[in-house]
């Protein structure tokens, strides 16, 4: 048993989930009377103690407006909320702290660019590009922004294996393509792109990138500078932080050049209704009171994972995917959907015959929690032929018992349905 | 189940309230509504059109009606199972019935046995546009019926 790995070793060596799990209190909980087995990591993770805390510790202590407050409270929330830019700053490694933006999510963060960035340098007949497995969120502001600009949005294409075709990828990169905006770990193929070398690629033509980190912030050390991308999008709620928050990082040049995204208090240097001058970057990018507790808690999250050894949670998710996957490929008519060789912890499958919401739900009664559908990527569905998969995605806190509850539970699905 | 019915359709639902009553757990819920999506008749192919499809986010409905001695008549597939379950309960409470009476109905058993706290269900699996769709075509008959 591959769980042995996981507790034999002495304690500076190990990895001892049942050690971290005592912090995330969600998953000490029984779903319909069986211990909850938590498999949708990939829609959110879960949140540690720490974080929960930070939350209602902020409103018991803290709680002011920032930035404008000459009181007390205002002066304590201000600090607190400047600590995180600086400690997202630290976390990706920017150049600076005025390229961290504080957004809704990653959702948010490439809305903002596409509604800046995007409308200053795209005309009509230019190209966007984009990968064959993006979310939704990375398909349609593109699309808004090509329907108001009469631009074309052009995809890179993948294999059956759930890969990019990296020939097709440089012959897409064009004369008029004005930004590639891609995924870095596929939410609902788990495939890892080769972000680094397709940034180098595009920038040999000086096409900028933006990178939609989501999926990969709270598994693998993010260094924005080392990547060398334009743009970086992630979410909170997926890196064990509050849900509402999440981080565009954008290189200060672009910035300094980019037009607001929304108009309101904080963005502003100066209002009269003859002409309004704006707040620099990134402030300029951050209009309304900001999401003040839950920044502070995303920076909870942040030395959450600081604190952890970080290598050896990725490999034990690693483990889990890897030991899920061949199990699961042992099953008579089951198939693996993203078989990349270089994957996140995410396992997606098909079972010929079998509606994926019926499994689904069937492993709800178990007490497992997956996800069934097109995950928000309904292109890559319709690439691969299928309307849905059954997505397991795995976090450090999940344990080799649990896979194996998933896989007997599958087998038992396949019995009650076929 | 699509018999011309006498029997009203808070009967029905009575009926199957009780039926439910024998389950103290969801997995016995789930794999009941399993069982009767398994025994539901395939629609005809011929009904299988695009303008009886009424797209769910996880899974597809066919809804085929049709009138007969002034009572509407339902037949309904989907590639879901759990969903045909669902339909074949829908079916034996609005099936058979006029169209004033499923206009009316409230259904209130969904609720009652525990079905709509599943899921985000409703949504993820379409039974809302379902049952919308019923009172949609139970609606037309009536006016057609009345102008």
């Amino acid at each position: 048993m591959k769980s042995s790995h996981a507790s034999a070793f002495p304690a500076h060596h190990t990895f001892d989930v049942a050690e971290l799990r005592k912090d995330f209190p969600v998953l000490h909980q029984k779903a319909y009377g069986k211990p909850l087995v938590y498999f949708d990591n990939a829609a959110t993770s879960q949140k540690p103690s720490s974080v929960i805390h930070a939350l209602s510790e902020y409103y018991s202590t803290t709680n002011a407006n920032i930035h404008r407050g000459v009181h007390y409270l205002s002066q304590k929330a201000s600090q607190a909320f400047d600590d995180v830019r600086a400690k997202v700053q630290q976390f990706i490694h920017a150049g600076s702290e005025k390229e961290i933006i504080f957004v809704r999510g990653t959702t948010e963060g490439i809305n903002l660019v596409a509604a800046t960035f995007g409308r200053m340098s795209v005309s009509a007949g230019d190209e966007i590009l984009v990968s064959a497995m993006e979310h939704h969120s990375n398909i349609v502001p593109w699309q808004l922004l090509c329907e108001e600009k009469k631009a074309v949005l052009k995809v890179i294409p993948m294999s059956d294996e759930g890969v990019l075709d990296m020939e097709a990828y440089i012959s897409l990169l064009s004369s008029r393509t004005r930004l590639v905006s891609v995924v870095h770990t596929s939410n609902s193929l788990g495939t890892i792109n080769p972000v680094k070398d397709m940034i180098r690629l595009a920038h040999q033509k000086g096409i900028p990138v933006l990178v939609d980190a989501a999926q990969a912030v709270v598994h693998e050390p993010i260094d924005v500078q080392d990547l060398d991308c334009d743009f970086l999008a992630f979410s909170g709620h997926k890196m064990l932080g509050p849900t509402g928050v999440g981080v565009l990082y954008g290189k200060l040049d672009h910035l300094e050049k980019m037009p607001p995204y929304q108009g309101g208090g904080e963005m502003i240097h100066s209002v009269s209704f003859a002409k309004t001058t704006f707040n620099e970057v990134p402030y300029k990018f951050e209009a309304g009171t900001p999401n003040i507790a839950d920044v502070i808690a995303l920076g909870v999250a942040i030395d959450y994972l600081q604190s952890m050894d970080r290598s050896a949670a990725l490999n034990h998710e690693l483990g889990l995917m890897e030991y899920a996957s061949l199990e699961l490929s042992k099953i008579n008519g089951l198939r693996l959907i993203g078989t990349s060789t270089n994957k996140s912890a995410v396992v997606s499958f098909v079972i010929d015959g079998l509606n994926a919401l019926d499994v689904g739900m069937y492993l709800d009664t178990l007490g497992i929690a997956v996800r069934t559908g097109h995950h928000c990527t309904e292109p890559v569905m319709q690439r691969m032929g299928i309307p849905g998969t059954i997505r397991a995605s795995f976090m450090f806190y999940n344990t080799y018992q649990e896979v194996e509850q998933l896989i007997t539970g599958v087998k038992k699905a396949i019995e009650l349905l076929k | 189940m699509n018999n011309i019915t006498d029997v009203s359709i808070s009967e029905i639902e009575q009926e199957i309230i009780s039926e439910f009553e024998l389950f103290e757990e969801w997995s016995e819920k789930y794999e009941y509504i399993i069982e009767l999506g398994q025994k539901l008749p395939a629609l005809d192919a011929i009904h299988k059109k695009e303008e009886n499809k009424i797209k769910g986010c996880q899974s597809s409905v066919w809804l085929h009606s049709s009138t007969q001695n002034g009572v509407i008549r339902f037949e309904a597939d989907s590639d879901s199972t759990f969903v045909k379950g669902e339909i074949a309960l829908l079916i034996r409470v609005l099936s058979g019935q006029k169209a004033e009476d499923i206009l009316q109905a409230e259904l209130g058993f969904i609720d009652v046995i525990g079905l709509r706290q599943h899921l985000a269900l409703t949504r993820a699996n379409g039974l809302a546009s379902m049952i919308k769709q019923m009172k949609l075509y139970a609606l037309a008959h009536q006016s057609q019926h009345t102008s």
